[in-house]
């Protein structure tokens, strides 16, 4: 792809490397294994008492045991809740449905509850940073992507561009905001809050490749115990993003759990858009001159 | 429970932490059961991908853009026909029309003011949209534009103030060839800025989107110019209306016979109102300009259709953006598609193939 001119932005595997950062640490992330999530939502509780996030709205959905909705301003870690008719796996569990009927083969009805954290994803190439015209948004030395709250003016164009609906403008502040990794823990080497306080190890906080190699392993695991609906979500580092630094252990489908199933970078179709750009200008250009060829007045 | 041991042979009953295998009976007393009926009920997925759709409550997947339609609707449009006028503005001049050249330099010097105006306006943090100028990005259309229009603004400033007060036309046809310049890129690159989002009614038609907005601000600026210069003067602006206005329908057609489902939120709420609005007004304006030859009412009436039409497209695209961020059908359908189409369920980009159980 020698032809698109920003071939060395969507092609350097290490985003730090990318960005400029010489003798940086590696790339860091999470992986959230959402197989051993119990939607305890104190990952949410804990990015907020630590990152300042304000109050996000008390409000009652009625949809699921989930309030919280989705990521935005004030909410850089979502629990997501579905209650599904499904088993895990030869999951046996007893549920009976309210007439006493418990389904055709006594261990009960199918039932499910599958709950996920999530959080920003930190692409590999990251559209919010990409559109961001005031250099608010930074690739940090750790490879995570950092809204910096003094340069941003509010321009909004990062929440629009954002694949998986993450950032979003904060009201009465006007100013954009997301996950930060916990920036000011890693650099002194403590690791992300929601990850501390995660019970269940669900959120794994590490060096992203060492990420990698134990969600494979994990997958595989879970593949042979019969639990086939599992499957990595923003792993690999092929996808529309160049892959995520916080990706997904998920046992349905992405859009199930309110996650596009395959996004991609705006960025990599800019270079087309630029050039149809031009070609549009210097066509109105010569529209405007044209009519003005005719002798009449 | 489990009860942790430590024994000489190490470790008896340990949790399994991370490693739990939730949904597997392992455990003593549980009932043997068959394992193909097991996984019948459980484990597998159809082969062929879901036809219908799901969603996570239908609930939005992107954010929803908060740019004020007013802002930055307005600011499209705008921007469209600040950009065309200077360019009319200058050809007029140069070919003797100095009353259409009159009309079109106030005109792009008033809408150039506006946009800025809008565009500051819409900032979360007004007080820093010189943060604007921090930085120099080609990987973000906004900031092209804010170096664009930093340079085009005070260009059409100067212009139209020189024609207006006769002083300095050295410095006035500098500024008029100026703007001129920048005048056609102020126009289009507002499409590659709205088109370079994962808004699925704006980015799906960023193939065609920039030709929508280069004929639809040569709408608006051949508009005005026929509403406001005598009829004698005004023989390019009725047959740039006509050619633009027509082209203006053609590339909007074109661009959502192009975009696939995302063209359905041109269909839907504001969006369908303003869409269905600004056809028959371009249309007109058609008319009025080809009329306008032999009446001064005609090529005024068809004018003011050209400038409403052409804002109305504006207006219809932003909103279709805003219908198509709301509703999480544009955004998974299609992508869903794609996956279809380049491999289907096992080489999906982002995900492991089925593993033993779906076997």
């Amino acid at each position: 792809m020698t032809t698109n001119p920003f071939a060395q932005l969507l092609e350097d595997a290490d985003p730090a490397t990318a960005a400029g950062w010489t003798d940086h640490p590696p790339r860091v992330g999470f992986f959230t294994d959402t197989s051993v999530c119990i939607g305890c939502k104190a990952c949410e509780v804990a990015c907020k008492e630590w990152n300042h996030v304000p109050e996000d709205g008390l409000r009652f959905t009625g949809m699921s045991y989930d309030n919280t909705i989705g990521l935005g301003a004030d909410t850089w870690r979502h629990v997501a809740f579905i209650e599904q008719e499904k088993r895990i796996g030869r999951q046996v569990t007893g549920a009976a449905t309210s007439d006493g009927d418990r389904g055709d083969d006594d261990d009960g009805h199918a039932v499910r509850w599958l709950m996920s954290s999530d959080v920003c994803k930190h692409c590999t190439h990251a559209a919010c940073l990409d559109v961001c015209p005031t250099g608010a948004l930074f690739r940090t030395e750790f490879g995570t992507v950092v809204v910096q709250e003094d340069i941003c003016n509010g321009c909004g164009y990062c929440i629009p561009a954002c694949p998986y609906g993450v950032i979003d403008q904060r009201r009465g502040d006007g100013r954009a905001w997301k996950c930060t990794l916990c920036y000011d823990r890693l650099g002194v080497g403590a690791e992300p809050a929601c990850a501390k306080a995660c019970p269940t190890n669900s959120i794994q906080f590490g060096v992203l490749d060492e990420l990698r190699e134990r969600a494979d392993r994990r997958l595989a695991q879970l593949h042979d115990a019969g639990i086939g609906d599992a499957r990595l979500y923003g792993r690999d580092p092929e996808d529309g993003v160049g892959g995520d630094g916080a990706f997904f252990l998920l046992l349905d489908e992405p859009e199930v759990y309110g996650l596009p199933p395959d996004p991609v970078v705006t960025t990599r179709d800019l270079p087309q858009m630029w050039r149809r750009t031009a070609s549009a200008a210097v066509l109105l250009a010569g529209l405007v001159g044209a009519s003005f060829l005719r002798r009449t007045r | 429970m489990n009860r942790t041991e430590v024994t000489t042979d190490g470790l008896k009953g340990a949790r399994p932490d991370r490693e739990a295998t939730t949904g597997v009976n392992t455990g003593p007393g549980t009932p043997d059961l068959p394992t193909t009926a097991r996984r019948r009920r459980g484990g597998e997925r159809p082969v062929v991908p879901d036809a219908e759709f799901r969603s996570y409550y239908g609930q939005a997947i992107i954010n929803r853009p908060v740019w004020e339609s007013r802002d930055i609707a307005g600011y499209l449009f705008l921007g469209g026909l600040a950009g065309a006028s200077s360019l009319y503005a200058a050809v007029s001049q140069l070919t003797g029309r100095r009353r259409s050249a009159r009309v079109a330099k106030v005109t792009a010097s008033g809408a150039a003011a506006l946009s800025l105006a809008a565009l500051v306006h819409d900032l979360g943090r007004r007080g820093r949209f010189l943060n604007m100028l921090r930085t120099f990005k080609p990987t973000s259309p906004m900031s092209v534009g804010s170096w664009l229009l930093a340079a085009y603004g005070p260009a059409t400033t100067l212009a139209a103030a020189s024609e207006v007060t006769q002083l300095l036309p050295v410095v006035g046809g500098l500024a008029t060839a100026g703007a001129a310049f920048l005048g056609p890129g102020v126009a289009t690159y507002t499409a590659a800025l709205v088109c370079n989002t994962a808004v699925p009614a704006w980015h799906d038609g960023y193939r065609q989107m920039p030709f929508v907005f280069a004929a639809s601000a040569a709408s608006s600026a051949a508009g005005v110019v026929l509403a406001a210069s005598p009829v004698a003067e005004a023989g390019p602006a009725r047959l740039l209306g006509a050619v633009s206005g027509a082209a203006e329908l053609a590339t909007g057609e074109w661009m959502r016979k192009e975009m696939g489902l995302a063209a359905e939120a041109f269909d839907e709420g504001k969006a369908s109102r303003y869409h269905r609005l600004s056809r028959p007004l371009l249309a007109a304006g058609v008319l009025g300009a080809v009329a306008g030859r032999r009446s001064r009412l005609a090529a005024a009436a068809g004018g003011a259709a050209l400038f409403a039409g052409s804002a109305l497209t504006r207006l219809a695209i932003f909103h279709a953006g805003l219908v198509s961020a709301a509703d999480p059908r544009y955004t998974v359908v299609p992508q869903r598609e794609r996956l279809a189409r380049v491999g289907g369920e096992t080489t999906r980009a982002g995900e492991r193939g089925p593993g033993p159980g779906e076997r």
